[in-house]
């Protein structure tokens, strides 16, 4: 199992200057290790819905890659967008899942048929165009360069440790930072 | 009854608004519009499986510089309506929405609670709302339009029709 913070720490590391959009525990947690935070969209509210506003910027900025760090709970709760994802097929979304079995937020009670789901299962039978599962930190290492550059979407499934405490709220609101985060995406424009 | 509401003139005036994406479920007042964009080369249709997907969606595209509508029934607004709460709302974003009108009767009792309610939700969120009835109505999109983006809140155009 993977440390999620650790997990996030390896993604930061290879992000360069793609967005990066994170829901529920992952805004609190990539704050400490982002490279880029006038990039990064830290999205609560609407639960479940951090892949569908991934999916309209990886639409709508095809030059940038868009990094989606969803929760596997959250997800459960937006499951179509998988197949909304896989027939628009954007190739500059990587969707990662950051699967600890619980709603970690809400003190940690389990989500639906915890452990016997296959996120990356869903994810392959929905379309995406590479699923990849990682259970420890090594094996995500040596393959994040590759995750990162293949086009996609691409799928990633964290196998997260269970960490059943509450994880605090950021003291950042999505709307605050939402003037920052679209004046760095117009600084970024490709030429006309 | 011949058609007071036409897919071609709802597409001109979605053009005329600089649209870029339509965010869709299709419904059975606007599967014509859906059918008149499709293939369009100045539109790029996103179908989502919920309408829930449609406003997140919409709020990436607009994030990221583009111009979507989303477009779906009034059962399907009641279905995305914490993701109108909290994006559309909070975040004080100029999203255009038409919302095909289930149930709307001018003329005849109205007897379909997806209708009933409709009104009194937009009312109650102070959701600003515009109903189209015919073709001459149709400018009531750019008139929704510019009042988004003035006002940096979603505003809702009606299909009051079945659209042919």
């Amino acid at each position: 199992m993977i440390d999620s913070l650790e997990a996030q720490r390896v993604i930061s590391q290879h992000r360069g200057d793609a967005i990066v959009v994170t829901t529920m525990s992952t805004n609190f947690e990539w704050p400490q290790v982002s490279t880029n935070p006038d990039l990064d969209l830290m999205f609560s509210g609407a639960m479940g819905k951090a892949s569908s506003v991934g999916l309209g910027l990886a639409l709508a900025r095809p030059d940038k890659k868009v990094i989606v760090l969803d929760g596997d709970g959250s997800l459960l709760m937006n499951l179509g967008s998988l197949v909304t994802i896989a027939n628009m097929a954007p190739p500059n979304l990587i969707h990662f899942v950051f699967e600890n079995k619980v709603y970690r937020t809400t003190g940690g009670q389990p989500i639906p048929d915890a452990g016997r789901l296959s996120f990356t299962g869903l994810a392959a039978a929905a379309g995406y165009a590479n699923t990849y599962e990682f259970a420890d930190l090594a094996s995500l290492e040596r393959n994040i360069e590759a995750v990162l550059s293949e086009a996609g979407p691409t799928f990633v499934c964290l196998k997260i440790v269970t960490v059943r405490e509450r994880s605090p709220f950021p003291l950042t609101t999505f709307r605050s930072i939402i003037p920052r985060f679209r004046a760095a995406l117009q600084r970024s424009s490709p030429p006309e | 009854m011949s058609a007071l509401l036409t897919a071609g003139k709802i597409i001109d005036e979605l053009r005329k608004c600089g649209i870029t994406h339509l965010v869709w479920l299709p419904d059975t007042e606007s599967q014509v519009v859906w059918e008149a964009a499709n293939g369009q080369p100045d539109f790029t249709i996103v179908p989502v499986c919920r309408e829930g997907e449609a406003i997140p969606i919409a709020v990436g595209l607009l994030l990221g510089g583009k111009t979507p509508v989303v477009v779906h029934q009034n059962t399907g607004f009641f279905e995305s309506g914490d993701s109108v709460r909290a994006l559309a709302l909070d975040l004080h974003l100029p999203l255009l929405l038409l919302i095909g009108y289930r149930g709307w009767r001018r003329n005849s009792p109205i007897t379909d609670s997806a209708a009933i309610f409709t009104e009194p939700i937009l009312n109650a969120w102070g959701i600003k709302h515009y109903l189209l009835e015919s073709d001459g109505d149709v400018g009531k999109i750019s008139l929704a339009h510019k009042e988004a983006h003035e006002t940096q809140r979603p505003v809702v155009v009606l299909l009051g029709m079945e659209i042919e």
